[in-house]
């Protein structure tokens, strides 16, 4: 939380020999935390225990299925936060870096169901006599699963060491990086024999998994939300260190940290790969829990929803995201069943209601009330004086 | 130079240090036709506090600028160290031990002071180091900490500080690199006589190892803490490399503050313009 209690942590574990022993105040500095560690460590166990248990238990297949895809938008979801909360990059164009996680995860899946020497289904019926030599490399599992985080760092890093080395930020970034995933799409379409057009690939078999059995979905839910669970640590590991200070800073002063002596462009870029590289994950993974991808789930409108997400759960926090991007999707189905058209419409109002009341979104609520509790305070008899004002505004739970 | 020069001393000349460590040459940038800069010379030496003033428009913090790698310049060289720095990086003349201050105090006023401090230490460290946690205090963030005076309020976020302590955290920042060279924009800005001598105090600690170059618009503060004064004016040097009373009792000096009332902007304009001439014709 701050850097004091960090401080006092770090010289009490020092003379003990290192982070892990198990010594008398143990238990209490690892596991329960300082005070103000207390409330995010209840709620991590207890949403732990409700996705790990309880969901498992409770949920139909069909259900789990859905909240295993939520799970995978949570995981753009972080990236999001990552780059845009603590970045300032607002990345409206996250389709783009899912959709090649995806299609490479689809290239290969297909591949695998078609079996050794043999072409993907879709091909025969656009007539393509050979394999394109593109897809000849995603036979290879270890090739897919290093290119499904490699290929969307790559092209963010590369993207992002040409535009932020011009300076090229705010709207104009959002804007280029939403064309982008426009572009992809259009891309996509247009090379029918090669990415299957609008129709997407399908897929039935994941790694030895078959797709239609409740007892591998459960497996794959599992893998899911383990993926979640590592992506959700890098990321705090990030905010917590240095650089996620670094990143703040860049945020909010890019020039002074430009004359402190670091390169605005690298910071940039890691945080901007990072989250390309997330929803390069999240996208492979979207693939064999909804068996298909194309590209209706990545164009400009659904880069748009991953950070209404975002924005909805809190921008500057990790959980947030999460929060936000289950929440916003659980609210969206149900909404969806009981009234087909009444989303769009409740999402536009959703996205309203946060950005005019709640700037950093549902996490940002319990800060908004501390800051703010006096003025509804003055109202009553008997009101306490002004409290002093609280909380840095990055809001540092992760 | 000696540690007494933390007190606010008279002028005085420094005979021991004759090798100047910043060296500016027949400095020129224009802007879109408007010669901002014309043929500037200056030198610094080694742990003197260098005054750089001169009224609105003079070019003082176009000359910083040029310094730091945010502007590039039309002709002329500077170097710093015998290091020529034009043509570099913003960031890498930063790690040629250069730092700058901003005319308004910049600081992250979403992280900590004792953050803001720490993040500005950690300016040599690699990616992979970043990566890591902070943990406990550097003794550079402590030493800047109880210079500063922000020691009570370390672990308060920046943007709660009041101006002045904001300006000298800035400063604090800067220190805790161990800059060889710092370039203060109007670091008394909008300060009150009590901070303004504090920050004085500051300059003064922070010159016991490094040159100090102030651009300020503030004369009784350039009177208690400068070794040296450049005077600039309309971008051209007035007074180089002079001490206080020099400058104070420089006639022409003295027209330029005093009687800068009276000139009208056509006349700036227009004498812009015809330097721009002259030193199409030297070059």
């Amino acid at each position: 939380m701050n850097t004091s209690t960090d401080t006092t942590g770090a010289a009490k574990a020092a003379p003990a020999g290192g982070t892990g022993t198990p010594g008398p105040g143990w238990f209490k500095r690892r596991v329960i935390g300082t005070k103000a560690d207390v409330v995010p460590r209840i709620t991590f166990a207890v949403v732990a225990f409700l996705l790990i248990v309880v969901a498992p238990g409770m949920l139909t297949a069909f259900r789990l299925d859905l909240l295993a895809k939520y799970l995978v938008f949570a995981i753009v979801a972080v990236g999001i936060a990552l780059a845009w909360g603590r970045g300032g990059m607002l990345v409206l164009g996250q389709g783009l870096f899912f959709g090649l996680g995806g299609y490479v995860m689809a290239m290969h899946l297909q591949l695998a169901d078609a079996g050794p020497g043999e072409k993907p289904m879709f091909m025969s019926l656009t007539g393509a006599s050979d394999l394109p030599g593109l897809w000849e490399p995603f036979r290879s599992p270890v090739f897919t699963l290093v290119m499904v985080v490699a290929l969307p760092m790559a092209v963010a890093t590369l993207l992002g060491l040409l535009v932020f080395r011009s300076r090229v930020r705010g709207p104009y970034f959002a804007i280029l990086t939403q064309a982008l995933a426009a572009a992809f799409v259009i891309l996509l379409v247009g090379q029918q024999d090669l990415t299957g057009g609008t129709n997407g690939l399908t897929v039935s078999t994941f790694f030895g998994l078959d797709l239609a059995k409740n007892s591998d979905k459960l497996t794959l839910y599992f893998i899911v939300l383990a993926v979640l669970l590592v992506v959700f640590l890098i990321a705090r590991q990030m905010v917590k260190s240095r650089y996620g200070q670094l990143l703040v800073a860049v945020r909010d002063g890019e020039d002074r940290v430009r004359f402190l002596g670091y390169s605005p462009t690298t910071v940039k870029v890691v945080a901007f790969a990072t989250a390309a590289g997330m929803a390069g994950v999240a996208g492979a993974l979207f693939v064999p829990i909804v068996g298909i991808i194309s590209p209706t789930s990545l164009g400009i409108v659904p880069s748009i929803e991953m950070v209404i997400w975002v924005a909805v759960g809190g921008r500057v926090s990790m959980a947030g995201a999460i929060a936000g991007a289950l929440l916003v999707n659980f609210a969206k189905t149900e909404l969806s069943e009981a009234m087909p058209s009444g989303w769009l419409y409740a999402q536009g109002l959703l996205f309203i209601l946060v950005v005019a009341f709640a700037p950093r979104g549902l996490a940002g609520v319990g800060d908004w009330w501390r800051e703010n509790r006096d003025r509804f305070d003055r109202f009553r008899p008997g009101a306490r004086t002004a409290a002093p004002a609280s909380g840095a505004a990055a809001g540092e739970g992760a | 130079m000696s540690t007494d020069t933390a007190t606010a001393a008279p002028t005085r000349r420094d005979p021991t240090a004759p090798w100047p460590i910043l060296q500016i040459r027949g400095l020129g940038v224009t802007f879109g036709g408007f010669q901002a800069l014309t043929d500037v010379d200056l030198d610094a030496r080694q742990g003197e506090v260098h005054f750089l003033i001169g009224p609105n428009g003079a070019g003082k913090t176009t000359l910083v600028d040029i310094i730091t790698g945010l502007t590039k310049p039309t002709t002329g060289s500077v170097r710093f160290d015998d290091v020529e720095l034009t043509g570099h990086k913003e960031h890498r003349i930063v790690h040629l031990g250069v730092g700058r201050s901003f005319q308004a105090a910049t600081v992250f006023e979403a992280l900590t002071v004792a953050e803001n401090l720490d993040i500005a230490a950690s300016f040599r460290m690699g990616l992979r180091g970043l990566l890591r946690q902070a943990r406990g205090r550097r003794p550079e963030v402590a030493e800047a900490l109880e210079v500063t005076g922000l020691h009570d309020v370390a672990d308060r976020p920046a943007g709660a500080l009041a101006h002045g302590q904001k300006q000298w955290l800035e400063i604090g920042m800067l220190l805790t690199q161990k800059p060889r060279l710092l370039l203060l924009d109007e670091p008394v800005a909008g300060m009150s006589p009590d901070e303004r001598t504090r920050t004085g105090d500051l300059v003064r600690y922070v010159a016991k190892d490094c040159t100090v170059l102030v651009v300020e618009h503030d004369m009784d503060f350039m009177r208690r803490f400068a070794d040296r004064v450049t005077v600039l004016h309309e971008g051209k040097v007035l007074k180089a490399d002079a001490t206080v009373a020099e400058v104070q009792a420089d006639p022409v000096v003295q027209e330029v503050y005093i009687g800068r009332a009276k000139d009208d902007r056509n006349s700036v304009s227009r004498a812009a313009a015809a330097t721009d001439t002259t030193t199409e014709e030297t070059a």
